[in-house]
C-alpha cells in the first residue's frame, strides 16, 4: 500500500479538518482546492471517515473503564499512595485561570472609563484607510463563516480564549464573555489582516455570529465609534487600550451599535 | 491520574482488542506512572499517562494478539480488502446489511486496523488529541502521525464504502 500523499496539499486538507491549521493557510488551500481534483475527493473521503467515526462515537466506541476494575484500581492506587507518603493523594489543579482573571480586570479598567460615556456616542463614518481594511475585514468574515472555519479555539469562556492566543500573537488581546448582555462569546481564531496577524473573537446574537478583530494600534481611545456598511454587512471601529476593534457582522446596524456599546461597558 | 483511567482504558482496549489484556496494561501502567509521578514536570498529565500506556502495551507480549480480525490494509492492493469477511457468511442478508451499517460495523472495521494505523485514530477521534500530543505518546514524527491517520481515515471511508456497495 502506497503512503505517499497524491497531492502534497493533501496533508493540508485532512489538518484542516483537525483544526490544525490557521485561518490564513486555510485560504491557501481553499485557493488551491478549487484547481486540484485530488485534495477535493480527499476532503469528501476524510470528512466521510470522520462522520463514521463520529456517529458511532456515542454508542459504544469509546471504552469507559469497567466500574468493578476502576475499583479494584482505585483501591491498588490508595494502597500505593498510603506506602509513599511522598505521592500526591489529589490530582493538582492549575491556578492559572485564577491568576489570569486578576490579571485582566486590572487592564480593564481603562475600557470602563471611556465606556461611562458611551451610550451618548455618536457613530461616525468609517474613514477609508490603508489598503482598503474594511474590505479585508469582511472577506475575513465571509470566509470565516464557511463551514470549519469559525474557530480555532472554541470556548465560550474567556479564560480559556484569551491564553490560548498565547504563544500564537504577540499581543494579548481583551476578551469579554457578554452572556449576560445575549452576545455570548463563542470562541476565538487567528486571521490575517493588513499584512499582519490578528485575533478574532466570535460572538454570537441568536442566529447571527459577530466577529471582533483585534490588533494592536496606536490611536485615539476618545474617539467615537465608525461605521459603515458594505456588502450587506455591517462595521464598526473603533480604539481602545491601544487595541484597533473591528466588529463585523450581518446583524442590523442597531443591534451592532449594541454589541459595541455593551462591549465597552462591560470590564 | 484518576480523571484519566478511562481515556487510559480507552487506548489499551483499542490496542489489544481484549478486555482482560487492556486490564492487565493499565493496571501495568498505572503502577508506573504512581512511581514515576513524583519526577512529573510536564502540564499534560492525560498525555503523558497514555504515552506510559501506550509502552506498556507494546511491551506486553499480547499486543494485538485480541480477537481476531481480517486485517485490512494488508490484504489485497491499496487497501482493497475482502469486507465481507468480517460479516458472518451464516447471517441472513438482511440482517447482515444492517450489521455491516452503523456503529458495529465502524467498530469492527477500527479493530482491523493494523495497530500503527488503529493507535492514532483512537487517539483523534477519541480522545481529541492534537498531533503534537500523539507524535509525543507514539514517539513518531508528526509527518508519520499525520500519514498514518490518512491511511487510516482513507481505509475506513473506502471499506464502508465497499460494503454499502455491495
Amino acid at each position: 500500500m502506497s503512503t505517499a500523499f497524491d497531492c502534497d496539499k493533501v496533508p493540508l486538507v485532512q489538518a484542516e479538518l483537525d483544526g490544525e491549521l490557521d485561518a490564513a493557510a486555510a485560504a491557501a488551500l481553499a485557493a488551491h482546492r478549487a484547481d486540484c481534483p485530488v485534495c477535493r475527493a480527499a476532503t469528501a473521503e476524510l470528512a466521510r471517515a470522520r462522520r463514521l467515526v463520529a456517529d458511532a462515537r456515542e454508542s459504544g466506541l469509546y471504552h469507559r473503564m469497567p466500574d468493578d476494575f476502576r475499583r479494584r484500581l482505585t483501591a491498588q492506587i490508595n494502597l500505593a499512595r498510603g506506602q509513599d507518603p511522598s505521592l500526591p493523594r489529589q490530582p493538582q489543579r492549575g491556578g492559572w485561570a485564577a491568576s489570569w482573571s486578576g490579571r485582566w480586570r486590572g487592564g480593564a479598567i481603562g475600557f470602563g472609563l471611556g465606556a461611562a460615556c458611551a451610550a451618548a456616542l455618536a457613530f461616525l463614518v468609517v474613514v477609508p484607510r490603508g489598503p482598503d481594511i474594511t474590505g479585508q475585514i469582511i472577506a475575513g468574515h465571509i470566509r470565516a463563516l464557511q463551514p470549519g472555519h469559525l474557530e480555532d479555539v472554541a470556548s465560550s469562556d474567556q479564560h480559556t480564549v484569551k491564553p490560548w492566543f498565547d504563544g500564537r500573537i504577540d499581543f494579548a488581546p481583551p476578551v469579554k464573555d457578554l452572556a449576560a448582555d445575549r452576545f455570548p462569546l463563542k470562541g476565538g481564531r487567528l486571521d490575517y489582516i493588513g499584512g499582519r496577524p490578528v485575533a478574532a473573537l466570535v460572538y454570537q446574537r441568536d442566529k447571527h455570529l459577530i466577529d471582533l478583530y483585534v490588533w494592536p494600534e496606536a490611536g485615539d481611545s476618545t474617539a467615537p465609534p465608525e461605521s459603515a456598511a458594505q456588502h450587506g454587512y455591517n462595521i464598526v471601529h473603533w480604539v481602545a487600550g491601544g487595541m484597533a476593534l473591528w466588529a463585523v457582522s450581518d446583524v442590523e446596524a442597531g443591534q451592532l451599535r449594541e454589541f459595541v456599546e455593551d462591549w465597552r461597558r462591560s470590564p | 491520574m484518576l480523571p484519566h483511567l478511562n481515556a487510559a482504558y480507552n487506548l489499551a482496549r483499542w490496542l489489544m482488542r481484549d478486555s482482560t489484556a487492556a486490564e492487565d496494561v493499565v493496571q501495568e501502567a498505572v503502577l508506573r506512572a504512581l512511581t514515576y509521578f513524583a519526577g512529573f514536570r510536564g502540564v499534560n498529565p492525560r498525555a503523558w499517562l497514555l504515552q506510559i500506556v501506550r509502552n506498556a502495551a507494546y511491551s506486553s507480549r499480547q499486543l494485538d494478539r485480541g480477537a481476531q480480525f481480517v486485517p485490512i490494509g494488508e490484504a489485497g492492493e491499496d487497501g482493497a480488502m475482502p469486507a465481507d469477511q468480517l460479516a458472518s457468511e451464516a447471517d441472513d442478508p438482511e440482517a447482515a446489511l444492517i450489521r455491516r451499517r452503523g456503529e458495529r460495523q465502524v467498530r469492527e472495521l477500527i479493530a482491523a486496523l493494523p495497530v500503527e494505523l488503529r493507535e492514532p485514530l483512537v487517539l483523534r477521534e477519541l480522545e481529541e488529541l492534537s498531533y503534537k500530543e500523539i507524535a509525543d505518546i507514539t514517539g513518531t514524527p508528526i509527518g508519520t502521525v499525520m500519514s498514518r491517520l490518512y491511511r487510516a481515515r482513507r481505509l475506513l471511508a473506502q471499506e464502508a464504502a465497499a460494503s454499502e456497495a455491495r
